[in-house]
């Protein structure tokens, strides 16, 4: 079973601040992680591949030198090879040319059976690039998913989280799946993890190593175009009740009612 | 020749009001001259803080561009499930309404299913000018694979130069493949959509980094203009006296082979828990104490009709399904009211409910970071002042 994961490394948002002055991200002495949602979608890679017997665990990342970081990490929990792809040519792309430049990465690799993916990425929050890499490389995708059943004779069987519920469906092999954190624990780094990471050499590619058209890359390869990016106004403080539960309640609720708001059970009929 | 970013040496006086407008950490000072890194997005945040001085350009190049006057209209995907419209729909057609009176050209709507010509008669009962419809056995509700396929196919054949769909987990799922196979802009998840008067383009405007940061994002030279936009922020269109509209059968339009299999779909068991749809939610947090305490949020909660929703602290303590988190890592809502009780207000917390329509914050410590997003608050021990909103609420 080849498993590839993509992993991407984005800015901690625990310590994202605001600066209050210009109004922009503060992202000095910010430390980047591994996309929250992508550290689920590894250990599920790792977990796989020990359930199933053999096989590799591929992790790549698009993005600066410095995503070796992140691919390091992956390696110390469980990730057998770390692929980074990096090339000034791939800055700047939205998701289309990420996932066409990911997805070449892959094809590169080989057969690739299971494609392991986040939800979304909490920088961007789009959640595009796992459909996307599943487009490119003509394979079905599922995303959400919150639990593998089973996998057997080159089908997989897993619940797919919705609104209201969820679904059970039986995909063929190979797919695109994007993970949601309810899928599995994620595991802490071992000793020898950590010495593997340590000496681990990361593949790295840039895009005279694929066989891409280069029109289709970065900037070039985007046709989405961020013209305006600005801070949401910061909220006006609202009214804060301090006197005793019962006094604080009473006018709580005679502020909605003079907004407006009939606070209680919706009379049917 | 690629597209490139650059500093012209000559024009830039060393200010750094660059630096300290770029997101992205991507730009230094060496001697006295701003230097662009590798960790550049392009994003352009620098190029509006040297208005001054124009000393930051970018070059873009432009891959494939389509024949953009080829397309027209606006086009919006019909999601349901279960017989009925996700009420997203409703919500779609009322900024598409707001577009047109900008923007005057038809509405259409894909409409994929089986016997859904009743929903086809609410589409355009709702504003909708054409139904492009597939009425057809085949096409069953939970596996996306298919509508990806036919709603493609009917884009290249119709040519809409705007299609818009839901931000609901299917809507999420099918406009990125679709948006792949045709080589187009996708901009996620919109929470405000509106056309240029002047060049006719689409701006939309969508927030990331866990909603610290808006972008304004245009997909100039490629069609259609595509967006998922957010449930629950623009208001839903009403019934449109009069209107008039037809259904257009795209039955010709083969169906492919269906790569998923749909073995069961499972409704929660608990009326609480689409906290997605709710107006009201009942949110507990590490306050809440104990997994039995949570019996208070939902008698609050049935008593005014409201989902249950929880903070990541909750959810990790195992006292609330992962299905109720509501924050980055959880569920994004958009409710009418959202109750927050004894939850801090965490940064991720905030990114999932910060757009409610009005926050009310429930908590003992007067300078929980909540209190800054809420309307309003009540400083105090949620044990007694739940119980008390029961009581008055019952009146
Ligand atoms: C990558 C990442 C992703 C994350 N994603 C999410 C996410 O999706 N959703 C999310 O919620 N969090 C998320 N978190 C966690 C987040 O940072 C906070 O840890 C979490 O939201 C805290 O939950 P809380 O407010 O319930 O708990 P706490 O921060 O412990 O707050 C409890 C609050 O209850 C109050 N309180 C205590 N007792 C009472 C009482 N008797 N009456 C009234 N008030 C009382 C306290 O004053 C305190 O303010 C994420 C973190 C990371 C790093
Ligand atoms: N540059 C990247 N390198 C590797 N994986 C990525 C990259 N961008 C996105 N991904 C993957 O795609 C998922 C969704 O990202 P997004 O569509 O940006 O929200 C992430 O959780 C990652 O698994």
């Amino acid at each position: 079973m080849n498993i590839v994961v993509c992993i991407k490394q984005v800015p901690d948002t625990t310590d994202v601040k605001i600066n209050p002055e210009t109004n922009t991200l503060i992202r000095e002495g910010v430390a980047s992680i591994i996309n929250p949602f992508d550290v689920y979608a590894l250990e599920e890679g790792v977990r796989i591949k020990e359930r199933q017997g053999g096989g590799t665990v591929t992790v790549m990342s698009m993005g600066p030198p410095q995503a070796d970081v992140s691919l390091r990490e992956a390696i110390s929990v469980g990730a057998d090879e770390a692929i980074l792809l990096s090339d000034r040519a791939f800055a700047g792309a939205d998701t289309l040319a990420t996932a066409y430049t990911l997805a070449a990465g892959i094809k590169k690799l080989g057969d690739a059976d299971i494609i392991l993916m986040g939800r979304q990425a909490i920088d961007g929050d789009t959640g595009q690039v796992g459909p996307e890499v599943a487009e490119n490389m003509g394979i079905p995708h599922i995303t959400d998913v919150r639990k593998i059943e089973e996998i057997k004779d080159g089908y997989i069987t897993l619940e797919r989280m919705l609104e209201e519920g969820y679904v059970r469906l039986k995909v063929k092999l190979p797919i695109v799946m994007t993970v949601v954190k309810e899928i599995n624990e994620p595991r802490l780094p071992s000793l020898r993890g950590k010495m593997n990471a340590k000496k681990k050499e990361i593949t790295v590619w840039g895009a005279p190593d694929l066989d891409i058209n280069t029109q289709r890359l970065g900037l070039t390869g985007s046709p989405t175009q961020v013209v305006k990016i600005f801070t949401p106004p910061k909220p006006e403080g609202g009214k804060i009740f301090e006197g005793g539960a019962s006094e604080a309640v009473n006018e709580l609720i005679k502020e909605l009612q003079g907004a407006g708001i009939r606070f209680g059970r919706k009379k049917e009929g | 020749m690629s597209s490139s970013i650059r500093v012209i040496d000559e024009k830039c006086i060393g200010c750094g009001l660059c630096i300290r407008a770029c997101p992205f950490a991507a730009i230094t000072l060496v001697n006295k001259k701003a230097v662009i890194n590798e960790q550049c997005t392009f994003c352009g945040a620098c190029i509006d803080a040297c208005k001054k001085y124009q000393a930051i350009v970018i070059t873009r190049q432009t891959f494939e561009a389509h024949d953009v006057s080829a397309y027209k209209g606006i086009c919006i995907y019909a999601e349901h499930r279960m017989g009925q419209l996700s009420t997203v729909v409703h919500e779609i057609i009322g900024a598409a309404l707001e577009l047109k009176k900008v923007h005057d050209v038809p509405l259409s709507a894909i409409l994929l299913g089986n016997k859904v010509k009743k929903l086809a008669d609410e589409l355009i009962a709702h504003g909708v000018d054409e139904v492009w419809m597939i009425d057809n056995p085949a096409i069953g509700d939970f596996a996306e694979d298919i509508h990806t396929e036919l709603v493609t196919e009917i884009l290249n054949e119709k040519k809409p130069e705007i299609f818009l769909g839901g931000g609901t987990i299917m809507g999420r799922s099918l406009l990125p493949k679709v948006a792949s196979k045709i080589r187009t802009g996708l901009t996620a998840d919109c929470t405000e959509l509106e056309i240029d008067p002047d060049t006719r383009l689409l701006k939309q405007t969508r927030p990331a980094f866990g909603g610290n940061i808006m972008a304004t994002i245009l997909c100039q030279n490629h069609r259609p203009q595509m967006a998922t936009v957010r449930h629950k922020v623009m208001k839903a269109a009403g019934i449109q006296e009069g209107h008039t509209g037809q259904i257009i059968d795209m039955s010709h339009i083969k169906i492919p082979k269906a790569e998923i299999e749909v073995l069961g779909f499972v409704e929660e068991e608990s009326d609480t828990v689409n906290i997605a749809e709710a107006d009201f939610i009942v949110s507990g947090g590490r306050g809440i104490k104990d997994p039995k305490n949570f019996a208070l949020l939902h008698e609050l909660a049935k008593e005014i009709d409201a989902a249950v929703g929880a903070s990541r602290a909750a959810v990790d303590a195992g006292w609330i399904p992962y299905s109720h988190q509501v924050g980055q890592t959880g569920k994004t809502v958009n409710p009418k009211i959202y109750i927050a009780c004894g939850i801090s207000g965490a940064i991720q917390h905030l990114a999932g409910m910060k757009s409610s329509d009005m926050i009310i914050a429930i908590n003992s410590d007067r300078n929980a970071p909540i209190f800054d997003v809420a309307d309003y608050g009540i400083v105090g021990d949620l044990f007694e002042v739940i119980p008390e909103l029961i009581k008055q609420v019952k009146g």
